[in-house]
């Protein structure tokens, strides 16, 4: 354990490396770090994530809420959650860009493999756990299976659906860390590529990208419980 | 951090084990566009015996870690109520926050090397845990308390002989999705230095190499496979009378 003081002096480094560049003592005086390349890697962070968390959305979502309806496919839905969850994020990175190729084109749709597993498992479950007196009762009124889907399931799973693309949006944001290795400039960039950006930059991206992380969680919350009905609310408290 | 179980402190494990080294580069190895070089893989499998048992040194003390303390802070919470929003807050943040960007956090405190790797692997798994086993001990029926303090068990028997037992399912459950999810992301520690199968991934002029990535993969997601099957069967085992998935 060091002294707080060295610790405190390098996280004032790593603040002041995010607001203006620094010379850097690795390169031999060239400025590296500052706001303006701060921002564009955290533009490029969050437009990976939400193009990885879009593409998750579109084939887990009803995928999901297609199976939880029928009752069927349970061992697939829970194999895919269980399997997902195994998959080591580093391989993913690497074996795109060494296999398929680098670019936000290859490295988006990887990181949305890594998502689709628990937004499918939680609809699928979310689905499951609906009240089978509340869909009997859609059917009686009338309402086609799409409407059932859409109009009575969907909402009633709202909070467990929301927790499944909350754990995908940190296990992409986490995974979109060392999207440079495939050719991606996230906030990664700092982190990996240490012997340009020095120790600042280093500690500098990883506040960057903790405070991302916590940002996103915290709307996504936000989203959760404005999606969320307030008879659904009164029931959980 | 003296760990109790220095498996892989004795240097090189497996080394040499199975065959022995051709010097030159092997025909499969030179075309980059080959998925899987068998020959390589054959002469070359005794590597991943020490990085394998590090991987595994990592997640089992992280884990336990995690484990005491999470089913501590459980059962601390279970008793005073009003402490299980904050605890339940408190425990996302450090879920929240990428173990990537964790390590480097910690860097200046703890340095490279195991001991942050295993500090941010531990404190990412007590949400899951300690989530779970409060789950677990909120299910447990009401009645079945009542029929207990009937026949006159105090509080922490209650506890300790109703009330865990039956919750079993539900801590297991949760131990499993730590179980997994850390043993997938310990490939990580590689970025500081600490080990493991990730630097059969992320080493020198592996990035060119799918072999040794796919080997890689394939070892983590069997470990996972094998830890997950066997907290299974322990929940089989000493809960009998129910089934619980984790969600």
């Amino acid at each position: 354990m060091s002294l707080p003081h060295p610790v405190l002096a390098s996280f004032g480094g790593a603040i002041e490396f995010i607001f203006t560049p620094q010379t850097s003592n690795v390169t031999g005086g060239n400025k590296v770090g500052g706001f303006d390349k701060s921002l564009e890697l955290v533009l490029k962070h969050l437009e990976v994530t939400v193009i990885a968390l879009a593409i998750a959305l579109i084939v887990a979502l009803p995928l999901g809420l297609y199976l939880g309806h029928r009752g069927k496919g349970e061992l697939f839905a829970v194999g895919i959650g269980n399997a997902g969850r195994a998959i080591p994020e580093l391989a993913v990175i690497a074996l795109v860009a060494v296999l398929i190729g680098v670019g936000l084109q290859t490295v988006a749709p990887a990181l949305a493999i890594l998502g689709i597993a628990p937004i499918l498992v939680n609809t699928y479950v979310g689905v499951r756990q609906v009240d089978p007196a509340a869909v009997e009762a859609a059917r009686g009124m009338g309402m086609s299976e799409l409407d059932i889907m859409r109009k009575v399931e969907l909402p009633l799973a709202v909070p467990t659906v929301m927790g499944g693309v909350r754990a995908a949006a940190i296990v992409i944001i986490a995974t979109a860390t060392i999207a440079p290795l495939a050719g991606v400039e996230t906030l990664g960039d700092f982190i990996i590529n240490r012997n340009v950006y020095g120790e600042n930059g280093l500690l500098a991206g990883a506040i960057l990208v903790a405070l991302l992380a916590l940002t996103i969680e915290g709307l996504l919350a936000l989203l959760q419980n404005r999606l969320t009905s307030d008879g659904l609310k009164l029931k959980t408290v | 951090m003296a760990s109790p179980f220095l498996i892989a402190a004795g240097g090189q494990v497996g080394e040499g084990f199975f065959h022995e080294r051709t010097s030159g580069t092997l025909p499969c190895q030179a075309k980059s566009s080959h998925l899987f070089c068998w020959d390589w893989a054959k002469e070359n499998i005794d590597r991943y015996g020490t990085p394998t048992l590090q991987h595994l040194e990592i997640v089992v003390l992280s884990v336990l870690i995690g484990f005491v303390v999470a089913f501590a802070l459980a059962l601390v919470a279970h008793r005073r109520r009003r402490l299980q929003p904050p605890l339940l807050a408190a425990t996302g943040v450090l879920y929240t926050i990428p173990s990537i960007a964790f390590f480097f956090l910690l860097l200046p405190v703890t340095g490279f090397g195991r001991d942050t790797a295993i500090i941010v692997l531990s404190a990412y798994t007590l949400q899951i845990i300690y989530r779970n086993t409060i789950l677990g001990l909120a299910n447990v029926p009401e009645s079945v308390k009542d029929a207990a303090r009937g026949m006159g068990f105090t509080n922490r028997q209650i506890l300790w002989r109703v009330e865990l037992p039956l919750a079993i399912p539900e801590v297991i459950a949760g131990l499993r999705v730590a179980v997994v999810s850390t043993i997938a992301i310990a490939t990580l520690v590689v970025f500081i230095s600490a080990g493991g199968l990730g630097t059969q991934i992320y080493g020198s002029g592996n990035l060119t190499f799918p072999t040794t990535i796919i080997i890689a993969m394939v070892i983590v997601m069997g470990m996972a496979l094998l830890f997950d099957t066997i907290l299974l069967l322990v929940q089989r085992l000493t809960t009998p009378w129910r089934k619980v998935r984790p969600v």
